[in-house]
């Protein structure tokens, strides 16, 4: 039973970064049916600047408690993102809006190499480790294993979701948000300004990316160039699991896929004899992509597909 | 007389082969009902098109309230003062009633994106406004109490109310109608025909493309009759009526 719930929980950590970087994924295509490949090197981006700023912090010899030190990174960390975000739509997208849809596509392909490459130009290709500077107590739960940190990646995820779908519900800006995802053209009649709702959209994706960022780097203890194309292309498993454009689906799929990859890494060595064991638990989000492009193209909360026509 | 408020002159628009719109003028008085109508395919939606900035004409002059609009962008127009609704409905579908006229006040309200996130008193005050406005307009067309509906569950003709309430949002001086009578009943018909009549009264000017020729007849002062992208008549509609052209042109020729 310790070990279900402890997986439960692992799960649901993991699941909840997947979620934020999701709402990335899910924000952009919902808005301008593109999917932004360079996301989830945003993500590895936000996490290298952060280690980065801390360990320059710790270098001068400032004195701060961990988790102010973290915020100071988290804080130099979400700004670069978001003009990073923004750049790379102007730069890379707007050229292309009205282009077949595979143009874009192969782009932010293209812009997801390029931060790769110029990522290890600053950072090295090894991995980073992530700085020694949170408290590592852990708390017992029902029989489970709960440290601080994952206590602080769930409750800050869910804030920031929170956030978000104030953001989209209740402000002009997200109600602007929703009139271009359904009919740009009508509402640019309307005086709803496309382009600056385009941007905001990349710009408030790439801060959650980062913030996700950094609590991959925080969770696993490091952080490395490579590491936006996993992590980015689970996210974008999830964000399909729940329906691609659909925001709670996002959040939905995310946590999900979160909970199922580490059953299924937990017990796969059981189920197999020993044959595999939990270093393959990135094949179930895989399964999970293909069960769902297989089974329910739309995803689980999708209708935006039917709706749209 | 004064100047017309809206004011096209030797517009042409060709799509390759097709001379959609040939030489076409007119002008609308400020205050007036403008009917145009003609057979399918005369070009009444694309001289629309044209008028509310989504066509952007080959040839010709177009100007408005004294301004020029010949090839200006849709929301230069918009915020000039030309709202439109559309043949088929283009709402937000997945917004509810009140939030589609919120977002037709976009045109006209000032807070900017920074002012829309971290909310100050005034931006607070500003969208208040609008969703009171928005309600306010809402009630004006007949569907306030509607305002929490999605606007794809409201009712055919709910959804046209609702389509000129947002175009109203924008508060324009002329309404340009397309269609907004198809589909509907009799008595929703009626009911249209007085929200028009609302409307002008409130000072309005309104252009209007409608099939239903009796309902023209009954409301328009003048009437535009557009055949194969040429305007072959315009006047009061009794003298339309009776034209020889317009005739021919719905009926064919009479054989000699």
């Amino acid at each position: 039973m310790d070990i279900f719930l402890q997986q439960i929980i692992n799960g649901l950590v993991v699941g909840s970064i997947y979620a934020l970087i999701a709402l990335g994924y899910t924000m952009v295509y919902g808005i301008m049916q593109l999917i932004n490949f360079a996301h989830g090197e945003i993500v590895m981006i936000g996490a290298m600047v952060t280690i980065t700023c801390i360990n320059l912090l710790i270098g001068a010899g400032v004195n701060l408690p961990g988790p102010l030190l973290l915020l100071a990174g988290l804080l130099m960390a979400i700004p670069i993102s978001m003009l990073l975000g923004f750049t790379i739509e102007r730069v890379a997208y707007r050229p292309l809006r009205r282009a077949p849809r595979l143009a874009p596509l192969i782009t932010a392909i293209g812009v997801s190499i390029v931060l790769q490459q110029v990522a290890m130009l600053i950072w090295g290709r090894n991995y980073r480790p992530f700085p020694q500077i949170l408290p590592t107590t852990v708390h017992d739960f029902f029989g489970a294993a709960v440290t601080d940190l994952q206590i602080a990646i769930v409750i800050l995820s869910l804030v920031l979701m929170a956030g978000l779908f104030w953001l989209i519900e209740k402000t002009r800006l997200g109600r602007a948000m929703r009139a271009t995802a359904q009919n740009p053209e009508v509402a640019g009649l309307m005086g709803v300004n496309i382009n600056t709702v385009i941007s905001m959209t990349f710009i408030i994706g790439s801060s959650l990316g980062a913030v996700a960022g950094v609590m991959v780097a925080a969770n696993y203890d490091q952080a490395h160039a490579y590491m936006g194309f996993m992590i980015g292309l689970k996210a974008f498993t999830a964000a399909v699991l729940g329906g691609i454009g659909n925001i709670g689906g996002a959040v939905v799929g995310g946590l999900l896929l979160g909970i199922i990859e580490s059953l299924g890494s937990g017990y796969l060595g059981d189920l197999t004899g020993g044959f595999l064991g939990s270093h393959y638990k990135d094949i179930f989000a895989f399964v999970v992509l293909i069960g769902v492009l297989v089974f329910r193209p739309s995803g689980l909360l999708g209708e935006r597909v039917a709706e749209r026509a | 007389m004064s100047a017309p408020l809206l004011k096209i002159d030797g517009i042409h628009k060709r799509f390759g082969g097709l001379h959609a719109l040939n030489d076409v003028a007119l002008s609308i008085n400020a205050g007036e009902i403008y009917g145009l109508i003609g057979p399918n395919g005369a070009g009444k939606t694309t001289l629309f098109n044209v008028l509310t900035g989504l066509y952007q004409p080959d040839e010709g002059s177009f100007s408005f309230n004294g301004k020029d609009l010949f090839r200006q962008k849709p929301y230069v127009v918009v915020e000039s003062g030309i709202a439109r609704t559309f043949q088929n409905i283009r709402l937000f579908a997945n917004m509810t009633a009140l939030e589609n006229v919120m977002v037709g006040q976009h045109v006209r309200t000032a807070a900017g994106v920074f002012g829309a996130v971290f909310r100050g008193p005034k931006a607070k005050a500003e969208e208040a406004a609008i969703a009171a406005r928005a309600q306010e307009l809402l009630d004006y067309v007949g569907i306030g109490k509607r305002h929490d509906e999605l606007a794809r569950n409201l009712s055919y003709g709910d959804q046209r109310r609702l389509e000129i309430a947002r175009a109203l949002a924008t508060r324009p001086t002329l309404l340009a109608l397309d269609e907004p009578a198809a589909g509907m009943n009799p008595k929703e018909t009626d009911q249209l025909k007085a929200l028009m009549e609302k409307i002008r009264a409130d000072g309005v000017t309104i252009l209007l493309i409608e099939h239903d020729v009796k309902l023209m007849m009954g409301l328009c002062d003048r009437i535009a009759v557009l055949d194969y992208g040429k305007k072959i008549a315009e006047g009061i509609p009794e003298k339309v009526k009776n034209d020889p052209r317009v005739i021919e042109a719905y009926l064919g020729v009479a054989p000699e």
